[in-house]
């Protein structure tokens, strides 16, 4: 297999609270090779968010701080980077579409200036040519009569809208990793459906890898190539998305699994919760993090924590689950 | 659970709603303040409830599914129409005065905006028994309290707690101990899970559907999440740009939707298994809903509609009953179209 895109190893932010330091995201590794999907999956509290921003360099700081790990884009050492450099990649070979696109569009500038401006920025061109850029952009995610809308301002898109115009920014530079979180929870489920079409259509066209934030399953059933389940901080399991659903094995994956409605089970049947609430990251417990909601907890798991290990070394060995009751 | 047949689960009719139309008038420009027009957010919207039973609404936001809701409990003027509600029309009462609100409570969305933080928990869940004035004597009414918070999965001593002490599931269910303090037929949950972590939602789904089984609740359950309506409801209405588009027994709206949008909704919803989902065929609306300011003329759903014909564009399909529980408003399916086509919008079969 070629090197991946991006290789995080071993990735640990903490943050200083009132409350205590606490680890937000705490030794998280994972790959995605180009042309894949990459879905974190989890709660909220669970560190996903966290990643994603730990991944651009965007934890303030203070409260925040990434306090160990590599993460490895294009064999890059990301975390050596001086913060210039660091601009110079992100919105270039880097995009992140955030959750709410409204407080990530400026309001005072046009849809054309805030689309044209990462080609401005990064590849030098000058603004007319951006803009004829910009108007294709827009054309490209689908964004109805694009010319007259160059000069529009974000408040007179709909929900919709905006978030395509934030996937033409993102995509302005042909990036190499598109970084999504929750992009379509803001947005309504027939709006959803078109948003992560087009941005899957999208990245495999350009062959960008996407890591897809989000916590939603159905989602990530639809379409991610790879999971990563983070629960209080951590991967708990790691896997390609058709052995994660077919066979998930972390006691949480399965409780996730049996606890939400689908549209296709047999109706009737009583869900399954999970009982207690998400960890508390000020307060976690020193063995493994889902003990406390966990039938299959036992004196190992609340004094140790589980490493991440493969479930079937011979067969799978890239499926990770971090649990002591999957020792082998 | 909802049982398999709707028919087993309809007790007496509880509450008809006839005609429906709730409209927000716009202020003009100039002197007068003539009304520049109005927000037709309910337009015409007629369903029954029986005692027992769950009426799922879905639609997409500004379709006008909460507004129906708030309506329904008289806590938004009506423009047009009729509310009756065991036996009684209470279309021209209020929800502060009106005698039916002991018997219809609400549940809400937000767990963290709708109960009073500097009240305690023994307050807010006995708060509707001294509105009524039920809670003469004290120790019955620290017993009911008590009696209160165990039917709904939480321990009595957690009375003498605030709402900051507590999750958003638990949150939730001091609201619906609250809904129940007066013993109510029915309960209008407007999302009530869609603010919870996915974990948690079942805990209150779970308890919904047992406090349904145990007292005979009727519930009006507003909801986006299709899977959570389809798993809770009898019944569901889909609701479009003011309009119920389509009603119908849970399982025929699931396994043979027969509105466009109805359709299109369904496919829009991943299933959480990538093996179906990569077998399913998807029907795909292109665009956004149009706004409810100047809604589409003819139906409303042509502008989207992917079967969309000339008559569409221009005439108004009523709401029509194909019999069975089953009312769609398309020309598709007129009572004299009355045909059944299929579709594979989630498969059935697992």
């Amino acid at each position: 297999m070629a090197a991946p895109l991006l290789e995080v190893k071993g990735l640990t932010t903490r943050f200083r609270t009132e409350r205590g330091e606490l680890t937000a995201v705490d030794d998280v590794s994972f790959s995605v090779a180009a042309g894949q999907t990459l879905a974190i999956v989890g709660e909220s509290g669970s560190g996903k968010s966290v990643t994603a921003m730990s991944l651009m360099r965007l934890i303030p700081n203070p409260p925040g701080r990434i306090t160990g790990g590599q993460i490895l884009f294009e064999g890059q050492d990301l975390l050596k980077l001086s913060e210039a450099q660091m601009r110079d990649i992100r919105g270039d070979r880097i995009a992140m579409i955030f959750q709410e696109p409204m407080s990530s569009l400026n309001p005072a500038l046009t849809v054309g200036l805030q689309v044209a401006e990462p080609l401005n920025v990064h590849r030098g061109k000058p603004w007319r040519e951006a803009f004829e850029l910009a108007k294709g952009l827009l054309g490209k995610v689908r964004i109805p009569d694009a010319a007259s809308r160059l000069q529009t301002y974000p408040h007179q898109y709909s929900g919709g809208m905006r978030q395509r115009t934030m996937i033409a920014m993102a995509l302005a530079c042909s990036p190499k990793l598109i970084i999504a979180d929750e992009p379509t929870t803001a947005l309504d489920v027939t709006v959803q459906a078109q948003i992560l079409d087009l941005l899957k259509a999208l990245t495999t066209e350009t062959g960008a890898a996407l890591i897809l934030i989000t916590h939603d399953l159905g989602v990530v059933a639809r379409y991610a190539d790879h999971v990563a389940v983070m629960y209080g901080g951590r991967i708990v399991e790691q896997a390609a998305a058709d052995e994660l659903y077919a066979r998930p094995r972390h006691p949480y994956t399965r409780g996730l699994l049996a606890s939400i409605p689908r549209l296709d089970s047999s109706a009737g049947q009583r869900l399954v919760p999970i009982a207690g609430q998400p960890p508390d990251l000020a307060r976690l417990p020193p063995g493994c993090a889902f003990a406390p909601r966990c039938q299959l907890a036992d004196a190992t798991c609340t004094a140790t924590r589980p490493l991440l290990r493969a479930v079937f070394p011979q067969d799978l060995p890239q499926h990770l689950s971090a649990c002591h009751h999957d020792a082998a | 659970m909802p049982p398999d047949s709707p028919a087993t689960a309809r007790g007496a009719e509880l509450l008809r709603v006839e005609d429906l139309q709730v409209h927000f008038p716009l202020p003009g420009a100039g002197l007068l303040r003539r009304s520049a027009g109005a927000v037709k957010a309910v337009d015409g919207v007629s369903f029954t409830l029986a005692a027992g039973e769950t009426l799922g609404l879905v639609g997409e936001s500004g379709c006008g599914k909460s507004t129906t809701g708030l309506a329904v409990l008289r806590m938004q003027p009506v423009t047009r129409g009729r509310i009756v509600f065991e036996g009684q029309d209470i279309t021209q009462q209020q929800a502060r005065t009106g005698t039916f609100r002991r018997r219809m409570q609400m549940v809400y969305q937000d767990p963290y905006g709708s109960l009073n933080p500097r009240m305690k928990v023994r307050d807010l869940v006995g708060e509707p028994l001294q509105v009524h004035g039920l809670d003469t004597n004290r120790s019955e009414y620290q017993d009911r309290v008590a009696a209160l918070l165990k039917t709904v999965g939480l321990l009595p001593d957690m009375a003498d707690r605030y709402p900051h002490e507590f999750s958003g599931g638990q949150r939730q269910r001091i609201g619906i101990a609250r809904a129940l303090a007066l013993e109510p037929s029915l309960i209008i949950c407007d999302e009530p899970v869609s603010a919870l972590d996915v974990s948690i939602q079942a805990q209150v789904v779970n308890v919904l559907q047992e406090l349904q089984e145990r007292m005979g609740l009727a519930y009006l359950f507003i909801a986006h999440d299709l899977a959570v309506v389809r798993h809770l409801s009898h019944r569901v209405a889909v609701m479009y740009l003011g309009r119920i588009v389509e009603i119908a027994t849970r399982d025929d709206l699931y396994r043979a939707p027969l509105h466009p949008y109805t359709q299109a909704l369904l496919s829009a919803v991943p299933v959480a298994d990538p093996a179906v989902e990569k077998t399913r065929q998807r029907i795909v609306v292109q665009g956004e809903v149009p706004s409810a300011l100047r809604p589409p003329p003819g139906c409303r759903f042509h502008t989207r509609c992917a079967q969309v014909m000339d008559r569409c564009r221009s005439e108004d399909p009523p709401l029509a009953d194909l019999g069975q529980g089953r009312s769609v408003a398309c020309h598709l399916h007129g009572p004299a179209a009355g045909r059944t086509i299929p579709i594979a919008a989630a498969s059935a079969s697992r």
